[in-house]
């Protein structure tokens, strides 16, 4: 069967919208997949520029035979989002290929839709939804070569265009009353989740310093109290307190059923936005307040949530930042802050003692400690030299050009040798005030690791050796404090203004979206609804509110449908009108008097009008039912609505 | 869902079923079945329905199951599009029904045929409304036709061609008008039965015997000046013509604008008799015969005349003659006007 006319224009249509909608697919998609696709749509294109014939349906069934088992090969379960997918869009190519009739056609196009919506399994940007959006133009349009012959590409365009228009209306509607649930209808397939970036619950020289080549946000934080200063902005993560001569691990620490701390102090409040990654835990402001909901506070001030954060999480906290805690610290909490490994960093030992006979009390020592490594000359780097097996000694004695995860390792070893309980603190430090919509962006970069010691009679306080060693990282961030900024990721470098105006914008746009499309979750729902005036927003009311707007706005656009009614084109008006001036004399138009038999009923009552009448008639009859030039048409029309105007009974 | 004010109706094929077992009664009332209606009929709102075709009803499914993925895996955007195409699927439903809605049907030219030749129901499909209608279906009894577009403020024509089995007045069945456009997820339609009707003449014999001449006065053909006298036939109106020579039945009734044309009296001297017919014949044997000799008189240029038990027309010529002799034949026996 060859290809021609309507039938071709759907094949070009079809082929098109199976392009746009799978070419988004391409990234996620194993490459194989993405290869035979494309191979197929090219096979595809050949044949309706060719006007070839279609491929015999038996080698499309060998086809899907084939892909089924390579897609079976490739993911080992064939069940699942990912299979699922990739099967999906397999099939999409091959139906596309044997697509004869309009039914195949409707197939096509319902698959299309589906994979649209496939795509928001790997992201959900706003350039995502600008691409499904013209996935979904086309494919409407598409759908409208099934329905009609004569209809030119733009009209298509304009046609589909026009349509979604006017779903626009009922897609917000929907979206903001349609009662959101939290959890999943049916239990997710385990690999619903892929991995993402973001802190880990180990440490090693160089961890950190490879996360701050990213320049992905971490989290967003909204403050409702005051702000704190730069230098008061560590945001709490995975406490290490394990340490094997390498790596540093998290420790064991109780779930707290209040909060450990007499809280004192002024207080700030803040939402913070937190990206998925994957993990247990939750950043705080140190230090936190009463935990949110679904997270708990850990003896070691921790925020850990209940399940792993997959998607993006929203919670309130509220912060102290000039709080210590720890004054009456657990005795088993201190023997394990101050264990380490044996045989490892002599060197620092030996400086630990040192430092220890020459200053008893803890607080002199700490003080000590830090002069020690502000006299050293070390230097701040994101480029650290290797390190062997006695990896602090070779850092404060050899090396001395680290990253904070250096400073704040090496810091609490010392202290530890020098018998000071001391814990190794990550989480990120800083983060920058977006101007144009106030919130506080942190990102990978700005990952941080410092050190926590405890002094009798003052609890755990935060030292953070890199602040000693390079002040401007902790006031003004990043890149102000390393020398080698082409490491950075290219929106931290900031070298001109506009760069970082435009990064600005995007992110507040980015934010946005987040938190008011992604984001909007049974709580925001509520909030917002809230916000609208809804007293008690629950599924009930918003299913009526939903219904009852709807059927509003149905009955507006039902109302355009209709409207056409009064719009008569001006002959029509004119002809009218003239029934309407004969009307005194008795001489309307009857409801199934032709134009000639009316003209014929004027003419024999009132005889004197009977030749105009007939003019009138005849050219009337003509515009209306002949076939005429549009040009000629008009001209006509104008002649003849000035011919019955003239006319006076 | 349904733009009118009446309960759900039923789809067509259960309406013919139930049409079959309550009579038709229900069906009548449920879809304005009022027997012929006269033209122009326009296709008011309460005369359109609308339902989902099948891929509407999967296009439907598919949305379910696209929800069903948005909850499952919180896709926001997930779900911003099912209600897009939601929307889309409302947008739809306006734009089928808006395709057919107000559309005005007149009844064009229905020329008679001979029996057993297809009888040619026109019907001019008026679009008022600024916008061009697409993708319009005729159908009735195994006639169908395809409008692909009525242009903004323009006429289409749309002929609809059964075939003719007896003679006499085939008036045209009532006609389902139906659009799928723009996505084919929904199907919106009416029921309209313009009150046409088309003269269908006895089939002519088709190796009749020679003309029966002799009767009269042999060969002599009067002529006379064109004049008032009789009228003749029509001819097709050329500007200067008198209005009051119009045809103005003819032309109230579709056709073209005709001038009467009259000439004094060119009788001849066939004159076909009923009753000179063999006596085995029956009565459609000798319509036949009879529609056969006035086709060959009539393309011979010949003036007759015709004799029926009841009626006599002519002697006269031309093709008013014919056609009115050939309606004689077609109505013989039967009702005069459609029933």
């Amino acid at each position: 069967m060859r290809l021609v006319g309507i039938e071709r224009a759907r094949a070009v249509w079809l082929t098109g919208s199976v392009a746009v909608t799978l070419a988004p697919h391409a990234a996620s998609l194993p490459s194989w997949l993405s290869a035979i696709a494309a191979l197929m749509l090219l096979w595809q294109c050949w044949i309706v520029l060719h006007g070839l014939r279609l491929p015999s349906r038996w080698l499309l069934l060998i086809a899907v035979a084939g892909v089924m088992a390579a897609v079976v090969t490739t993911y080992r379960i064939p069940v699942g989002k990912d299979p699922g997918v990739a099967l999906l869009a397999a099939f999409l190519c091959l139906k596309l290929l044997e697509a004869r009739s309009p039914r195949d056609g409707y197939v096509v196009v319902f698959l299309c839709y589906f994979m649209q919506l496939a795509q928001f399994f790997a992201n959900q940007t706003i350039s995502t939804a600008g691409v499904t959006l013209l996935g979904t133009l086309v494919t409407t349009a598409a759908l409208t070569t099934l329905n009609s012959n004569l209809l030119g590409t733009a009209e298509r365009l304009r046609m589909s265009a026009l349509m979604l228009a006017q779903a626009v209306p009922f897609m917000l509607i929907l979206f903001v009353l349609f009662p959101r649930v939290d959890a999943p209808v049916w239990g997710l397939p385990a690999n619903a989740f892929g991995g993402s970036t973001g802190l880990s619950d180990t440490m090693t020289p160089g961890s950190i310093s490879d996360l701050t080549l990213s320049g992905a946000i971490a989290f967003r934080v909204r403050f409702d109290g005051f702000t704190p200063p730069p230098a008061q902005r560590y945001w709490r993560g995975p406490v290490m307190n394990d340490f094997d001569g390498r790596t540093w691990r998290v420790g064991t620490a109780r779930m707290l059923s209040s909060v450990p701390y007499r809280v004192a102090g002024p207080r700030t409040f803040y939402e913070l936005t937190l990206e998925p990654h994957n993990r247990l835990w939750l950043f705080a402001l140190e230090l936190p307040g009463a935990p949110p909901e679904n997270a708990v506070l850990m003896s070691d001030y921790q925020l850990i949530s209940k399940a792993p954060v997959r998607n993006r999480l929203r919670y309130s906290l509220s912060a102290y930042p000039a709080l210590r805690g720890g004054l009456g610290e657990d005795r088993y909490v201190l023997q394990a802050a101050q264990h380490l490994p044996p045989d490892f960093n002599p060197r620092t030992r030996q400086l630990a003692q040192e430092l220890r006979s020459a200053n008893p009390d803890a607080s002199a020592l700490v003080a000590a400690a830090l002069r020690h490594f502000l006299q050293s000359k070390f230097s701040y780097t994101l480029e650290p030299p290797l390190l062997g097996q006695h990896s602090v000694d070779e850092f404060l004695f050899d090396t001395r050009r680290g990253f904070c995860e250096h400073f704040a390792s090496s810091f609490v070893f010392l202290m530890r040798a020098a018998g000071v309980p001391a814990r190794v603190v990550t989480g990120y430090q800083g983060g920058e005030i977006n101007p144009v919509d106030g919130y506080l962006e942190v990102r990978q970069s700005d990952a941080h690791a410092w050190a926590e010691v405890w002094v009798e009679d003052e609890g755990w306080l935060r030292v953070d050796p890199t602040a000693t060693v390079a002040p401007s990282r902790v006031e003004s961030g990043l890149a102000m404090a390393v020398p080698d900024r082409q490491l950075l990721p290219f929106a931290l470098r900031s070298a001109f203004s506009w760069v970082r105006e435009v990064r600005y914008r995007l992110d507040a746009a980015n934010n946005t979206w987040n938190q008011w499309v992604l984001g909007y979750n049974p709580q925001r729902q509520k909030e917002f609804l809230q916000r609208l005036g809804m007293q008690a927003p629950d599924w009930h009311s918003m299913t009526v509110a939903m219904s009852v707007l709807c059927g509003l706005l149905m009955l507006g656009l039902a109302g355009w449908a209709l409207a056409q009614r009064g719009r008569l084109d001006p002959l029509q008006r004119a002809w009218d009108r003239l029934s309407q001036k004969l009307a005194p004399a008795g001489l309307e138009r009857k409801a199934w008097e032709g134009p000639l038999d009316y003209a014929q009923r004027v003419g024999v009552a009132v005889p004197r009008l009977a030749s105009a009448m007939f003019e009138i008639a005849r050219d009337y009859s003509g515009l209306r039912y002949g076939a005429n030039a549009p040009a000629t048409r008009d001209n006509a029309a104008r002649r003849l609505i000035d011919k019955i105007n003239r006319l006076h009974p | 869902m349904l733009l009118n004010d009446l309960p759900t109706p039923i789809p067509a094929k259960t309406a013919a079923i139930a049409q079959r077992r309550i009579g038709g009664r229900f069906n009548a009332w449920l879809f304005r079945d009022r027997g012929p209606e006269s033209t122009p009929i326009v296709l008011t709102q309460r005369r359109v329905f609308v339902l989902p075709t099948r891929p509407g009803l999967v296009f439907g499914a598919v949305l379910a199951a696209m929800l069903i993925g948005a909850i499952n895996y919180q896709l926001s955007l997930g779900f911003a599009l099912t209600f897009l195409l939601a929307g889309l699927g409302h947008s739809a439903i306006l734009h089928t029904f808006r395709n057919l809605a107000q559309l005005q049907i007149e009844a064009g030219a229905a020329a008679a045929v001979f029996c057993g030749d297809p009888a040619r129901f026109t019907l001019r499909l008026i679009n008022r409304r600024g916008n061009a209608r697409y993708a319009l279906k005729l159908r009735t009894g195994s006639a169908l036709t395809t409008i692909d577009r009525v242009d903004a403020e323009g006429t289409s024509n749309a002929e609809l061609v059964l075939p003719t089995q007896w003679r006499g007045w085939l008036r045209l069945p009532r006609v389902t008008l139906e659009t799928r456009y723009p996505l084919g997820l929904i199907r919106a339609w009416s029921y309209l039965q313009p009150d046409m009707s088309i003269l269908v003449w006895p089939r002519p014999e088709p190796d009749p015997p020679p003309l029966p001449l002799g009767h009269g006065n042999a060969g002599g053909i009067a002529a006379s000046a064109a004049g008032r006298d009789d009228f003749a036939g029509l001819r097709l109106y050329q500007p200067g013509d008198s209005p009051r020579h119009i045809a103005w039945k003819a032309a109230a009734g579709g056709g073209p604008l005709l001038t009467k044309h009259f000439s004094g009296m060119q009788a001849g001297n066939v004159v076909l008799r009923w009753d000179d017919l063999p006596p085995q014949m029956d009565n459609e044997s000798r319509l036949s015969r009879l529609a056969a000799w006035i086709e060959r008189a009539n393309s011979g240029g010949m003036g007759w005349r015709l004799e029926l038990p009841g009626a006599s027309l002519g002697p006269a010529e031309g093709s008013a003659h014919r056609n009115a002799c050939l309606k004689a034949l077609a109505l013989f026996g039967q009702p005069q006007e459609p029933a």
